[in-house]
């Protein structure tokens, strides 16, 4: 796993203390009558590792859907760098650095292994994604000889892997991930996570991971949030959300 | 048809899918009464709501009115078929073309049936068609059964240049229909009389369709449409459900055949073309799917357009060519446009005007 | 045995013009999972557009560049401006909506043309057993064939026009602009469209001719499988020599009622077509 060159915020190193990088001002959003999100704020730092977490139908899916502009805002901003993002349609978020891995991995299952992975970086005119496309394939050496296979014959952790090496072919600046351990056996999940942190420490990757599996989550990331029903519960801490026992008992299950 | 009024008690009481009529008010007595003879009592209304029109309007608006039912019987079929369950078919103008040539045949050949015999005949001959098609197409779903039917819009009226001697090649067959029996003499017109014909039929056929969607067999083909696996695995026979509703399809399309040739008293192959299937599809979605009422708003809209379209270009003075094309593009542009900006049809934006006025008198 | 090698020379070159218009019709199937009837009116009107620049300019040429340009943005327009917010609503509003344009570009085009019918000429000779013209037919279908296929296969433009179609939201995911995809995919299948009708079309032109052409070119897309380009290829050829030998041997009345036999018996086997293979739509 030799990822020094992956581009994206290398050498842009801020400081904690600085602006967030995503920065998420009283969102609301909903489906028809239904508030799915209820006022949610979040700060994640510029190469934060970050949690959101949360039982089922508490809103986790539907925030990253409203990041990406995937389902509309009611309410509320989008910061990406400062820079408000609320009402761009996907496609255009996509080009302001901001990638997201859906749930399951949105994974084009009829296109081959490379042309999924192509399709990533297509948007980015530069010459170089040639060399991104290399450097996506040393992360993840099970893609290299299934290469010209189609998607549809991986197994639910390379496809994870795949869904995550197409995101990295954009060179985003912050990466949303929604559940990428589901369903997959808890060691693949935990070199998923692993890989995350790797990304971070290397490339200087800001990564928002929403995840069932709170106590994997937790233990991989620097801060968390909890979300119930729409709004944000509790957050602080990873270790310290870990430890706080009522938190844990009353929002996440274990 | 009952007063529009009391639509509002049909969206109250029941979930406003199927093909229901709209009901009257309930009172006790009428709420005992079984469903058919509810919507027999329902057809005898409609009946004489249009013979009252008849009296009151000339001899010209007679032939509208009567186009205007046998089209409403054709539509409110394939709207049991497609509105209840889920089958798009683009050839509905086929049966209307076996019901027609079925009714002049008759009449060329045993003129001294009576035309009630002719109708029941039609509808034995709608049935076996109904059944031959839709057994023939049960496996085919979503655009598969719409292309297999738009063939067969497209390929039947090639038999009657296939076999010139029986079905008079492009010419058609020409046949002479009695008018008012001679007791009704300078009482009711010709036109009007075969108008009030074509309506006994229509309301009946009608009372029938309102009938069969209110019962289980509606209940069935709706399930089908929501979900066929659920419809299956809660014990539906799906191939047999889906025959029926295409064999009751056919029927009203046959029977609105036969009484269109009765009618005019020619049938040509060039009446049931392509574009006559799509056009009462069109209509059925333009009026509204889901209710008889939707069927009534697609058949006047498809009467009435026509005319006015021909008006228009008579008045604009335009070229034969115009004037005969203009009808079509006429209805197309409407069906746009109303579908642009009221997707559920003319029924359901008046439904939507009608809560919405509701909803004002009662805040205020 | 003459007649037979005629039937099928003639059944291949006129199953060139079913393989393209069912090609059209695949295309968006493929990109919308819609059955397009408004095409053979587009190709109508591409076709008309080319007869009149035709009469114009003498060129039999400029007409055909005419043809194909007004397929492409006549294609690109209807999806952009008419389908599209109609298909937000309701699937079956989206077919009624195809239907209601064949009407109105139907009517439009009789309304302008004229209902009666206009010689229309052939790109080269069509004299002899296996003409030039035939020839033609075939070989341009090939090329559009080939063409597509590399699009598909092989440009950036085709690997998002397929993420598009296959995966909506994973391609906006992605940066595509699927919108964007959606337009050009119909303003490709219609240009593919307007080539039909220029094959098609000859000797005469009237605002019905692609009537039949059309029940045998949604034949061919049928029995190949709606979601299958070669399929779409191979169908319209097969659907052309077998409506060759039954016009010639049978009689030309029954070629539609045979086409629909052909559906029927197919897809009574195999659902989505011959060439069809099961795919898991939802991961």
């Amino acid at each position: 796993m030799n990822a020094q060159t992956l581009p994206g915020a290398a050498g842009n190193g801020a400081s904690p203390d600085a602006e967030p990088i995503l920065a998420v001002e009283n969102l609301s959003a909903s489906y028809g009558a239904v508030r799915a999100l209820d006022n949610v704020s979040l700060a994640v730092p510029a190469q934060g590792l970050c949690a959101v977490l949360g039982a089922n139908g508490a809103g986790k899916t539907t925030l990253l859907r409203t990041l990406t502009g995937l389902h509309r805002a009611s309410s509320g901003r989008v910061l990406l760098e400062g820079e408000d993002i609320t009402r761009l349609p996907t496609e255009k978020v996509i080009t302001r650095g901001l990638a997201h891995v859906p749930e399951g991995g949105g994974v084009i299952v009829e296109l081959t292994v490379e042309e999924n992975l192509r399709l990533g970086g297509l948007w980015r005119s530069d010459r170089r994604s040639s060399t991104t496309f290399d450097e996506v394939m040393d992360l993840f050496p099970p893609l290299v000889e299934r290469r010209t296979k189609t998607a549809s014959t991986l197994s639910g952790g390379e496809r994870q892997m795949l869904a995550i090496g197409r995101a990295l072919m954009g060179r985003p600046r912050v990466l949303l991930l929604d559940e990428p351990s589901l369903g997959l056996a808890p060691l693949v999940t935990k070199q998923i996570f692993t890989l995350l942190r790797d990304l971070r420490d290397r490339i200087g990757l800001t990564v928002v991971l929403v995840e069932q599996n709170a106590a994997g989550a937790l233990s991989v990331t620097e801060h968390g949030y909890v979300l119930n029903q729409g709004s944000v519960a509790a957050e602080g801490p990873s270790d310290g959300l870990l430890a706080d026992d009522r938190t844990r008992h009353a929002y996440l299950g274990f | 048809m009952t007063s529009p009024t009391t639509e509002r008690e049909e969206r109250s009481t029941t979930s406003g899918a199927g093909a229901e009529p709209p009901r009257t008010p309930r009172t006790s007595r009428w709420g005992s009464l079984p469903l058919p003879a509810r919507h027999l009592l329902l057809a005898a209304l409609g009946l004489a709501a249009v013979t009252g029109l008849l009296f009151a309007t000339g001899d010209l608006t007679a032939l509208r009115i009567a186009a205007i039912g046998y089209t409403m019987l054709a539509i409110a079929g394939l709207q049991l078929l497609v509105g209840g369950s889920g089958q798009v078919s683009l050839g509905h103008g086929a049966f209307m073309m076996i019901g027609a040539y079925t009714m002049a045949l008759l009449i060329l050949h045993q003129p001294m049936l009576p035309l009630a015999a002719n109708l029941g005949i039609i509808v034995v001959v709608s049935i076996v068609a109904g059944v031959a098609v839709g057994a023939a197409t049960a496996r085919l779903h979503g655009p598969y059964l719409a292309g297999a039917t738009l063939i067969l819009a497209v390929g039947l009226p090639g038999l009657t240049h296939r076999y010139h001697e029986v079905f008079g090649g492009s010419n058609g067959l020409n046949i002479r229909t009695a008018g008012a029996p001679p007791f009704l003499d300078g009482l009711l017109s010709t036109s009007e009389w075969r108008a009030l014909v074509v309506w006994t039929t229509v309301v009946i056929g009608l009372a029938v369709l309102a009938t069969i969607s209110a019962g289980r067999l509606g209940r069935r083909m709706r399930a089908l449409r929501d979900d066929e696996t659920a419809a299956a695995m809660a014990g539906i026979p799906v191939g047999k459900t889906k025959v029926v509703a295409f064999v009751i399809a056919s029927t009203a399309g046959g029977l609105a055949g036969g009484l269109q040739a009765y009618v005019l008293g020619t049938v040509t192959p060039s009446s049931f073309t392509l574009v006559l299937s799509l056009t009462l599809l069109a209509a059925l979605v333009l009026g509204g799917i889901g209710s008889l009422w939707g069927a009534l708003w697609a058949s006047v809209a498809i009467v009435y357009l026509e005319i006015w379209a021909r008006d228009l270009a008579r008045a604009m003075d335009m070229s034969r060519n115009a004037e005969n094309n203009l009808p079509v593009v006429f209805f197309g542009i409407v069906l746009i446009l109303i579908l642009r900006f009221w997707p559920l049809g003319v029924h359901g934006a008046l439904q939507s005007l009608r809560a919405r006025l509701r909803a004002r008198s009662s805040s205020s | 045995m003459n007649y037979f090698i005629t039937l099928t020379l003639n059944g291949l070159a006129s199953g060139a013009a079913y393989a393209a218009l069912a090609l059209s019709l695949v295309i968006i199937y493929q990109a919308t999972r819609l059955v397009n009837f408004a095409q053979p009116a587009l190709a109508l009107l591409s076709v008309y557009t080319a007869y009149t620049v035709t009469q114009l300019t003498g060129s039999y040429w400029l007409g055909f560049a005419a043809a194909l340009t007004t397929g492409l943005l006549v294609g690109a327009f209807v999806e952009r401006v008419i389908v599209r917010p109609i298909a937000r609503t309701s699937q079956l509003n989206a077919i009624i909506v195809t239907l209601g344009l064949l009407l109105v570009v139907q009517g439009a085009v009789g309304m302008i043309w004229g209902n009666e019918q206009h010689g229309f000429r052939y790109a080269f000779s069509y004299v002899g057993r296996f003409s030039p013209a035939d020839v033609f037919s075939l070989v341009a279908v090939g090329v559009v064939a080939l063409l597509l296929f590399g699009l598909y296969r092989f440009t950036p433009l085709g690997l998002r026009m397929r993420a598009a179609a296959f995966h909506p939201e994973a391609a906006r995911l992605s940066g595509v602009k699927v919108g964007l995809m959606l337009t050009a995919g119909w303003g490709i299948a219609s240009l593919i469209g307007a080539l039909a009708g220029m094959l098609a079309g000859p000797p005469f032109i009237s605002p019905n001719v692609f009537d039949v052409v059309f029940v045998f070119g949604i034949t061919a897309a049928v029995v190949g499988g709606l979601d299958n380009p070669f399929g779409a290829v191979i169908g319209g050829l097969l659907i052309g020599l077998g409506m060759s030998y039954v016009s010639g041997f049978v009689g030309p009345e029954l070629a539609t009622l045979t086409a629909l036999a052909i559906v029927v018996i197919v897809l009574s086997v195999r659902p989505d077509g011959i060439l069809s293979r099961p795919t898991a739509r939802k991961v």
